[in-house]
């Protein structure tokens, strides 16, 4: 089946993101939606290590203290600041960050979400996931469609430890924009080539079709 | 009271004893002081309790682990959920040679945050729905569900800054403040290596991140590269 590629993944996730808002990347692929954001749209970038307004991922000598969460080193934008941790996650969790951008291992249909332990590994991180999942006013998961052997991660229910109940408003993968709705999941967009039967083979919980379900536009 | 300063990070450390709670600052590369770690690894203390933000992403934390100085570790960040090469941390971890609390990091800032204002607690719904919740108070507010965490203190604080002034006024660069200012308030004993110590007056009061007041002792050291390998 074709798919978005990681890159046209991001850059369909940084349409999601409007101008003046306050955004949170969490590590991996939404780290590249940075890279991806419509001309002369400005966003400020929140890492919660403690930087607001960084621009990409930075080219030149690494500065130890100019790093995002994912410890890559990033460039800063006019208008950044920096703050310590207790003030960035009062930031988090008290709703001032609009939109947060996650990875996801699992989400289920009623938008729970589960991405920092993966049992059969043993192991996982829980970084600032939780307080994210919580605090932001939106959450975008932006992840591949299916695991690597085709098994679905959009489940009628997560059975990998859950980062948050009910977080997630929409999800961006290689194959569809659904979004969360009270009801259950809407498919929104598909991506090119690709039919909603093929999504919904892949997609454990029933999906509904958008009255103006459409192709991506990229 | 007023800081002290000391000459070596291995004079600074003078007292810290076995058992003793340690809370470390940094965010990986960022903030970290590495100098006082290594003074710790060299002092050989035993059976400590550490927290920080994270251990085993190329930080110096992960070297208390070649002589098993931990016995627990307190932080949002310790094990990975990918593979690849482990940390020393993660080895000592899969072993069952090392204890860990796994904290969200806002929940993790705020305990310290608590712990050194002098607050009981506080209520999050950060952890609510998740095993992280397990064994912690659940409690019903306003229609909101809140999970109650208790705040957290140390014995002992490393912490690192840019500057410092001999009174130990501090001075952080950019995201090198990361969990320094909080733990700086949560500890009995708070220790800070920055790159520069100045007479006091020679620091812009409006750019004072630490006052004085929450520092005990102060050590010059050189910067030492830390690079991120998560």
């Amino acid at each position: 089946m074709p798919g978005l590629t990681r890159e046209l993944v991001a850059l369909r996730t940084a349409r999601e993101l409007p101008e003046g808002a306050v955004v949170n990347l969490g590590i991996g692929l939404p780290t590249e939606v940075a890279g991806f954001l419509p001309e002369g749209r400005l966003v400020l970038f929140q890492a919660e290590n403690g930087i607001l307004g960084y621009g990409g991922i930075s080219d030149a000598d690494y500065d130890p203290d100019r790093i995002n969460a994912g410890g890559q080193p990033v460039d800063l934008l006019p208008g950044a600041s920096f703050f310590d941790s207790a003030s960035s996650f009062a930031m988090i969790r008290g709703g001032h960050v609009d939109v947060a951008v996650l990875g996801g291992l699992q989400v289920s249909e009623r938008g729970d979400l589960a991405n920092w332990f993966v049992p059969e590994r043993g192991g996982g991180s829980v970084g600032g996931a939780m307080d994210l999942a919580v605090g932001a006013r939106r959450l975008i998961v932006a992840m591949a469609h299916t695991t690597r052997d085709g098994a679905p991660r959009i489940v009628s229910e997560c059975s990998y430890p859950l980062t948050a109940p009910r977080c997630v408003d929409l999800i961006v993968t290689d194959l569809a924009v659904i979004e969360v709705m009270p009801e259950g999941l809407l498919l929104r967009e598909l991506a090119p080539g690709v039919s909603a039967e093929e999504v919904q083979a892949a997609t454990e919980p029933r999906l509904a079709l958008a009255g103006d379900l459409r192709e991506m536009a990229l | 009271m007023v800081a002290t300063v000391y000459e070596t990070p291995d004079d600074a450390l003078e007292g810290v004893g076995d058992g003793a709670t340690v809370m470390v600052g940094g965010f990986v590369s960022a903030g970290s002081p590495s100098h006082l770690i290594l003074a710790l690894k060299r002092r050989g203390t035993k059976d400590l309790t550490a927290i920080a933000n994270n251990i085993g992403l190329g930080d110096k934390l992960d070297e208390l682990c070649e002589q098993r100085q931990l016995r627990k570790m307190i932080a949002s960040f310790a094990i990975r959920a990918s593979g690849g090469r482990r940390s020393r941390f993660e080895e000592l971890y899969h072993a069952g040679e090392v204890e860990l609390e796994l904290v969200p990091q806002g929940t993790l800032a705020e305990r310290i945050r608590a712990g050194g204002a002098g607050i009981g607690g506080f209520l999050t719904r950060t952890g609510l729905g998740t095993p992280l919740a397990e064994g912690k108070q659940e409690l019903e507010l306003g229609g909101e569900r809140y999970l109650l965490e208790r705040p957290l203190r140390a014995d002992v604080a490393l912490i690192r800054a840019q500057r410092a002034d001999r009174l130990g006024n501090l001075v952080y660069r950019e995201a090198g403040r990361n969990f320094n200012p909080v733990m700086a308030t949560a500890a009995d004993l708070v220790i800070c290596e920055v790159e520069e110590i100045v007479e006091p007056g020679e620091l812009d009061p409006e750019r004072i991140g630490t006052p004085a007041a929450y520092v005990d002792r102060l050590v010059r050291c050189d910067p030492i590269e830390v690079r991120w390998s998560g």
